[in-house]
């Protein structure tokens, strides 16, 4: 029983030491402690949130790397086939002149050729003319040369041409 | 509100277990005890004053009990001051003037006043000893009759109280500057072992019962905890700078239930004091329910006092049984059995002193939050 009843000297003791302790410690110590804790874990809080959101915004510019680099390679594509398809048909349209080009010169060759041997073939024709003249002057000249010949000639022509 | 999670862990369970254990295993050495000391006694009698025998009870209750001087080591006592309000005046001198005297034999006389300790409680000596040479008069239970006079002694519990505010100062002003050096940084040394038991106090046992309004019981909760678990632990050291049983000495328990009751009532609200005028019953129900809410007002720091005083002490009592059983045996042998015993008790001390500083500061954190809860 007599473990039961509080003793006087004890209980005030008790009570001035924990209130002071109480007192010194809420101004010292808890209070301090506390608003250490609360802003660490509010650091803390937002620290995670910017690296959730750094995340988010490297996963986005990823994506966007992604997207460009698709993006180039279709351009890429693109070009390329744009670059063969003009290269082909310049390559086809020079064929085309040149077989045209080549075709038209052939053409004048043979005009030139055809002209050439036509004037040659004039040439050869006077001359051969202009020869045979000579040849038949020289012919005549020397046949003519006496008289009886002349007279047969004459006769020769005379006989062939008919009196109308 | 509903309180049945509070006494719903694990562990108490546990411990539940484990004492109804070691109470079957307890209670029959004891009768063999007992039966052991009347034959003893009967053997006193037959050879009167042979043995000085030793009575287990007495041993218990005296190492639990407050003390005017602190054992250290064998017969090495150190007296302790004497601070006695008498009408008179104040008056001082040292507890080692009565000579370890249990009996009030020895009177000290100061400012024209006698004085008598009887286990270790001073009263007023009577003008001359009895047959005994006791100067004081018993009533027949044998407790004495004589006035006591104020006694604002130094004793043993009030050392190990100034020791243990100045261990907590020192160590959390330790802590609150190492918050100060570490501004931000991770938590190192004493700091970081702190801080997870501050946290601990703060969102499992003010945050769930007090809600947003725990920032301004924090202090009181912190240092309530603190303080018990501290002094616990304290009081399980058997040698000088613990070996008082602080938290199991019902004046300190008394005062903390009695913080923890003007807390309650000073920020009851209109709802706390509502409940307990005006319940919402039929109005006929008023002469039972109001007298018992009344009643309920005190009861709980009453609780609160006795549970903290009756758990510390009866474990300090159980390590004292199962180590005076060797006494009373006066066998060596039995130590075999009962100091094992006693570390295993002392290990679930360990716990007791923890699990008791953490109801004692939930139900406090309770009974402040039915008072302060705002109903919608």
């Amino acid at each position: 029983m007599e473990l039961l009843l509080p003793e006087i000297g004890l209980v005030v003791f008790q009570t001035i030491a924990f209130l002071l302790l109480m007192f010194v410690l809420a101004k010292f110590a808890w209070k301090p402690i506390l608003a250490s804790i609360k802003e660490r874990e509010h650091t803390i809080d937002e620290a995670l949130n910017q690296a959730e959101l750094a995340k988010q915004e490297m996963v986005r510019l990823a994506a966007q790397n992604e997207e460009t680099m698709k993006q180039a390679r279709a351009e890429r594509d693109l070009i390329l086939k744009e670059a063969k398809t003009l290269k082909d048909s310049i390559v086809n349209e020079a064929k085309q002149q040149a077989h045209t080009e080549g075709a038209k010169l052939i053409e004048k060759a043979k005009i030139e050729i055809e002209n050439q041997k036509k004037a040659a073939l004039a040439e050869l024709k006077n001359q051969v003319s202009t020869l045979s003249i000579d040849i038949a002057e020289r012919v005549l000249r020397e046949q003519l040369a006496d008289k009886a010949k002349q007279q047969e000639l004459v006769a020769g022509l005379l006989k062939d041409v008919e009196l109308n | 509100m509903d309180c049945s999670h509070v006494f719903d862990f694990k562990v108490s369970r546990l411990i539940v277990v484990f004492t109804l254990f070691l109470a079957f295993f307890f209670v029959t050495p004891l009768l063999y005890a007992q039966e052991d000391t009347l034959k003893t006694t009967e053997a006193a009698h037959a050879e009167p004053e042979a043995e000085k025998k030793f009575n287990l009870g007495k041993f218990a209750l005296h190492h639990v009990a407050d003390s005017h001087s602190w054992h250290v080591f064998g017969d090495y006592t150190i007296g302790l001051p004497v601070i006695l309000y008498t009408p008179s005046g104040l008056v001082f001198f040292n507890a080692s003037e009565f000579h370890h005297d249990e009996e009030a034999k020895v009177v000290v006389e100061r400012a024209g006043q006698r004085f008598v300790m009887a286990h270790d409680k001073i009263y007023y000596a009577s003008e001359r000893a009895n047959e005994h040479g006791a100067y004081a008069e018993h009533d027949d239970a044998g407790h004495v009759k004589n006035a006591r006079p104020l006694d604002f002694s130094i004793t043993k519990n009030v050392c190990t109280l100034f020791l243990s505010v100045v261990l907590l100062l020192a160590v959390f002003l330790k802590v609150a500057n190492g918050y100060k050096v570490r501004n931000g940084k991770a938590p190192k040394g004493l700091q970081s072992w702190f801080e997870p038991i501050i946290m601990f106090v703060r969102d499992d046992i003010a945050k769930p019962n007090l809600g947003h309004k725990y920032e301004r019981f924090m202090p009181y909760l912190l240092t309530v905890f603190f303080f018990i678990w501290f002094n616990n632990m304290l009081g399980l050291i058997p040698f000088l700078p613990g070996g008082a049983n602080l938290t199991g000495n019902i004046s300190i328990t008394v005062v903390l239930a009695t913080i923890t009751f003007l807390l309650v009532n000073f920020n009851g609200n209109k709802y706390y004091w509502k409940h307990i005028f005006t319940p919402d019953v039929p109005w006929w129900l008023y002469i039972v329910l109001v007298p018992v809410e009344i009643i309920g007002i005190f009861t709980k720091p009453i609780a609160l006092a006795i549970r903290l005083f009756a758990n510390i002490t009866a474990g300090h009592i159980l390590v004292l049984a199962l180590i005076g059983l060797i006494f009373v045996f006066n066998s060596v042998f039995v130590s075999f059995v009962s100091v094992p015993f006693a570390l295993f008790i002392y290990g679930i001390e360990l716990l007791v002193a923890f699990i008791q500083a953490f109801i004692f500061t939930i139900l406090s954190a309770l009974f402040i939050g039915m008072a302060v809860e705002e109903h919608h």
